[in-house]
Parts: structure tokens; C-alpha cells; sequence
């Protein structure tokens, strides 16, 4: 048998953001409505734009509005996991607030909405007129798309913290050169060549890039466990995010 | 923040669930294919510097019963050395808890894959024998695979015939409990054969009957005999096994069975292929037969039909009458029997041409 260890499990610990955001505790429940806040304002935002087409003020108002309104009638609370994803409910919440006011003319005032965090709408907007959507795409698959493509956007900044924080600047290039950048391109790089072009051995690159994965991947289940609303639900989740869709 | 393209989270995706093998003798170098349980990947086994086949369960956190499963299938397949079985070279744990084992790299096609060639009939049994190799040599050992399909025989370059993933197979009868210090995770109860009643697992047009229903301490090795059936109406008809009222085999439109209802028997094959022989055809419906009783008693049996109508033999699942009896001995016999008729004819005229 070889000889690897066990060791950097994934975390079992961290309370669904889900439980916390029904908590007494004010300070538990701020953290918990950033935590959900971050993880979806984007797909929300974009959401808004495509399907409702609203204009970029109005779903960066309604964005705001939802959460808050979200949090403060404790529209959250009523989830429940036999019936859906929690991700499926919020869109069908976000369907449901969007309907209500549409059909109560009530627009919320530009500006005077619920600004609550401070959410780089803009850059949500440049990537909507940089990056056609296909005719004919499913917005709900749509949604769940931007959700995913969000969530990982945050693991990589996590994980570019990270290594700016430990002084891993190395490996944080190797991973932003072979795993982010390479696929757009669709440069073929062995290992072999990259370390020669850096200057390092191909064992340091294959090191390097594990770890940074390894760490990724666990930025990524993190937030994700952290979002979902149980265990069978982060449970299948991941393995439609990282391993193969249980059939 | 940067902003991912589609490629880029696809990869992402990827990469993530790459193994990481640090702390092993092993590099995954690519993706060879995904299951149920998990990916196999060609990988480079530095210490002994050679390709070999990676098998890792999927992420991300798989459980003790996937765990428990892919243990078992690692120890069943060490224990079943047979050229007809592809050995287990290692067994192992990765970082992040999963565990993998490493086994002989199969350079090679599935068997259905390999059909599309369009293969003659005798090359076709040929291959069918030596799957009933593999099979019968698992059997002796107490292993039932309960998965056998095509899919899951591979033919490699040099013609070598394997089944594959033993992944839901179970012992006959349950073994000793496998040594405490012996395992990266521990099984669970009951572990050897890993199955409560009621849980179907197998291939829909492939799973004998009992299978289907979930019928656990009913599955014995006569359902691989029915699934070895189902693999020899493939090899002769093209498809699996199609009942002759309702449906089942392609997987999606699988009705299954109600509880201990009587399933309409399975279409000849000759209905799909017009020039299926006949004793070939008994062979396979006998395989396939409902109950397990009907079946073959064991897979020697089966493959002994097949050898002896390779050969030109007496098939004992089709029953011949006088004429038939001398049809065959003539198409074993025709090129003698030929020989001898002209030759008596040649004598004959030969005779009549000396009185005249």
C-alpha cells in the first residue's frame, strides 16, 4: 500500500449560513446575510438584467432590495430542502419579489433602495456586455451557470489572498498560468515546458499546482457548505460542481 | 475579480477533482473514463517507471459506504488472478482521504465497441467464451460480479479478453472479516456483501429478474449466467435483451417489474436477426430464462453449448430430432461426405462405362 496520509478532509463543521440567518443573535445574522449576499449578488444582478430586463439601476436596486427584504421577512426560513435546492428557491423567491414589483408599480426609488453592501455592480455589468449570452439559453440554467462560474471566481480570490497573505506568490502564478489562463488560449503546456520556462523542476510545478488545487477546491466547498441548506444537499452540490452528477 | 470564461470553470471543474497524488508513487497523467463510483486515470507509476490504471473515487467526500464498495472491488479483483482479469497492482490513500487502488493499464476497446467492426460469428463466440472464463474461474472463487455487459468487457490490441469493474460485486458467501490493520477505511457492517435487500444494482436489460427486484439473498451465479445470456443475444442480435411485451434494456425506457410478478419472456433474437442459428438461439434463451432454475446450472455448462456448437456438437439446450441430427453431421462432415459421394459416383460411372 502506498504510504499517503490522511489529512485535509474537507470541513465538516461550518453552520449552513442558512441556519444562522434565523438565529437571535444580530451580529450571527449580519454575518450570515453577507455570507449569502457574496456568494449570490452576482447571479442575482445578472439574473435580473436577462430575465427581467431590467435596466442596470433598477436590478442593481432590486438586487439590494431582495436581500434585504429577504433577510428582514425571513423569506429564507420557509425553505425547504425536501422540495428543492436552496439555489432553486432563491430564484424562485427572486421571481416571485421581481413579479411583485412589477405588478405593484412599486419601483423602488433609484438610490433610495436598501443599499447594504457595497457590490461592484459595475464589473457584474461589463462582464454582461463583454460576454454574449446564447440565443436561446435556458435562464434558469442561466442562472445556475453565473452562480457556479461566481462561486469559483470567489475561490480563486480566496486563494489569491491566501498566497499573498503566506508569501505563496509562486505557486499562485503556476495555478493562475496553467489553470486560469491556459484553457482561454488553449495552449497546449506540458509541466515539463512550464518549469523550464520558470526556471523550476517539473516535481516543484506538479507540487505547486497540487496544492494550489487542493486549496481551491477547498475554497470552493467551503463557501459551498456554508450555502447550503444540509448535508445531501452540499453533499450533491459538490459533486456536480467538482466530481460527476450522481444519476 | 477576475472574470472565468466557460472554458476556464469547465477546466476548473477538472482540475479540482484532480487527484492528488503527492505522498504516492503515482502521477495521473489523463482521464480515461468515469463511472458510477469513480474515475480511472492513466498514470505514471514512477518507482517502476510504467503506465498503469488509476482508479479514484470521486470527491468530494465519498463516504464510507463508496468507500467500503471500491475496497471491496480493489480486494475482490486482487484475489481473482486469471489472464481473463485485470490484476490490482496497489492499494492505496490520497491526500484528501480518498482512496485509490492501481491496476494493470488495458490498451483496448469495449466489446461493444469492438462489435462494430462487424466481426464473424465464430470470432464473436470466441470472445464469449473466454468472457465465460473469466466468469466461471470468479465463481469457483465465491465472487458473483452482477454487472456483466458489454461495456464492461474490454478486448485489447493483442485480442486478450477482460472483464471489468467488479465494482458491485459480492461474495457468495460471506468471508471472514478482513483484518482490522489491513484497510485505509474500515468496512462497514456487513460489509462483504455490501447489499440490503430491496437495493437494485446492475444494468437494466442486463440484470436477471430477482436482480431487478431487488431480490438480495436470491442473486446468486446464475443471475451472471442471465446476464451472460444477455451478453450473447448482443453478440448475436446487436442489442440487449428486449422483453417481448413492455420494454426494458436501452436504460431509459426500463419498466421495472412489480413486486414478484412473472416478467414476459425475453424476444428471440432470431426476431432481430433472421440468420441467428438455431441451437444459438436455445442457448440464449436458456441463459436468459426467468426463473433461475430454468437457467444453466453453472457457467462451464453455458460455455461448453457455445464450444460444443462451435465445433459443430450437439447443443444440449436445443433438443434434436433424427433429421436434424443428420443435417449436422452433415455440415460437420460436408467436405468428407462431398469427397466420398463423388468418389463413389466417379467408381459408379466408371463401372457403367467398363460394361458397355
Amino acid at each position: 500500500m502506498s504510504d499517503g496520509a490522511v489529512a485535509g478532509r474537507f470541513p465538516m463543521t461550518r453552520h449552513s449560513v442558512l441556519l444562522a440567518a434565523g438565529s437571535t443573535d444580530p451580529e450571527v445574522r449580519r454575518r450570515a446575510f453577507e455570507t449569502l449576499v457574496t456568494a449570490y449578488w452576482k447571479p442575482v444582478y445578472k439574473y435580473l438584467r436577462m430575465k427581467w430586463s431590467l435596466l442596470d439601476e433598477d436590478a442593481q436596486d432590486l438586487t439590494q432590495a431582495f436581500f434585504a427584504v429577504a433577510f428582514e421577512k425571513g423569506y429564507l426560513e420557509r425553505y425547504d430542502p425536501a422540495r428543492a435546492r436552496f439555489r432553486t428557491f432563491l430564484r424562485t423567491c427572486l421571481d416571485g419579489f421581481a413579479a411583485n414589483q412589477r405588478k405593484s408599480a412599486q419601483r423602488l426609488k433609484r438610490g433610495g433602495g436598501a443599499q447594504v453592501l457595497s457590490l461592484d455592480f459595475a464589473g457584474a455589468e461589463g462582464e454582461i456586455l463583454h460576454h454574449e449570452v446564447a440565443d436561446g439559453l435556458d435562464l434558469d440554467e442561466y442562472f445556475r451557470r453565473e452562480w457556479v462560474r461566481h462561486l469559483f471566481a470567489l475561490a480563486v480570490e480566496a486563494l489569491r489572498a491566501e498566497c499573498a497573505r503566506s508569501g505563496k506568490l509562486g505557486p499562485f502564478a503556476l495555478f493562475e498560468r496553467y489553470d486560469l489562463d491556459r484553457p482561454d488560449t488553449g495552449e497546449r503546456l506540458t509541466y515539463a515546458r512550464l518549469a523550464e520556462e520558470l526556471g523550476l523542476s517539473p516535481t516543484q510545478v506538479t507540487n505547486d499546482l497540487a496544492w494550489a488545487r487542493r486549496e481551491f477546491r477547498r475554497h470552493v466547498l467551503e463557501t459551498l457548505r456554508e450555502i447550503s441548506a444540509s448535508e445531501a444537499e452540499f453533499q450533491t452540490e459538490a459533486r456536480a460542481l467538482l466530481g460527476i452528477e450522481p444519476r | 475579480m477576475k472574470w472565468l470564461s466557460d472554458a476556464t470553470v469547465e477546466h476548473l471543474r477538472q482540475a479540482a477533482d484532480w487527484p492528488d497524488t503527492g505522498g504516492t508513487r503515482y502521477d495521473a497523467v489523463e482521464s480515461l473514463a468515469q463511472g458510477g463510483m469513480g474515475t480511472v486515470y492513466v498514470a505514471n507509476d514512477r518507482l517502476l517507471g510504467r503506465a498503469v490504471a488509476l482508479k479514484v473515487l470521486h470527491g468530494p467526500d465519498p463516504g464510507p459506504e463508496a468507500t467500503a464498495r471500491m475496497l471491496r472491488e480493489a480486494r475482490i479483483i486482487a484475489r481473482l488472478e486469471h489472464p481473463g482479469i485485470v490484476p490490482v497492482h496497489d492499494l492505496g490513500t490520497l491526500l484528501d482521504g480518498r482512496i485509490f487502488y492501481a491496476m494493470k493499464l488495458v490498451r483496448g476497446r469495449r466489446l461493444d465497441q469492438h462489435l462494430r467492426e462487424g466481426l464473424p460469428l465464430a470470432e464473436r463466440l470466441r470472445i464469449f467464451e473466454r468472457i465465460c472464463e473469466a466468469v466461471a474461474f470468479a465463481h469457483a472463487h465465491g465472487v458473483i460480479h452482477r454487472d456483466l455487459k458489454p461495456e464492461n468487457v474490454m478486448v485489447g490490441a493483442f485480442g486478450e479478453v477482460l472483464v471489468m469493474d467488479w465494482g458491485v460485486a459480492r461474495w457468495r458467501s460471506e468471508p471472514e472479516a478482513p483484518p482490522a490493520d489491513a484497510s485505509p477505511a474500515a468496512e462497514p457492517p456487513g460489509a462483504p456483501g455490501g447489499t440490503a435487500h430491496g437495493t437494485i444494482l446492475g444494468t437494466p436489460g442486463y440484470m436477471a429478474p430477482e436482480q431487478e427486484r431487488g431480490e438480495v439473498d436470491r442473486v446468486d451465479e446464475r443471475a451472471d449466467i442471465f446476464a451472460l445470456g444477455a451478453i450473447l443475444y448482443f453478440l448475436l442480435s446487436g442489442q440487449a435483451p428486449r422483453r417481448a411485451v413492455g420494454s426494458v434494456s436501452d436504460g431509459s425506457t426500463w419498466t421495472r417489474p412489480g413486486p414478484g410478478g412473472p416478467l414476459p419472456p425475453v424476444e428471440p433474437p432470431r426476431r432481430l436477426q433472421k440468420d441467428t442459428p438455431r441451437p444459438l438461439e436455445a442457448i440464449c434463451l436458456k441463459a436468459l430464462a426467468s426463473a433461475p432454475a430454468d437457467r444453466y446450472a453453472s457457467v462451464p455448462d453455458l460455455a461448453r453449448d457455445v464450444s460444443s456448437f462451435l465445433a459443430g456438437g450437439p447443443v444440449k439446450a436445443f433438443p434434436e430430432g433424427p433429421l436434424l441430427r443428420v443435417r449436422r453431421f452433415y455440415l460437420k462432415y460436408r467436405t468428407p461426405i462431398l469427397l466420398i459421394v463423388a468418389y463413389l459416383l466417379m467408381r459408379t460411372v466408371l463401372l457403367l462405362f467398363a460394361r458397355t
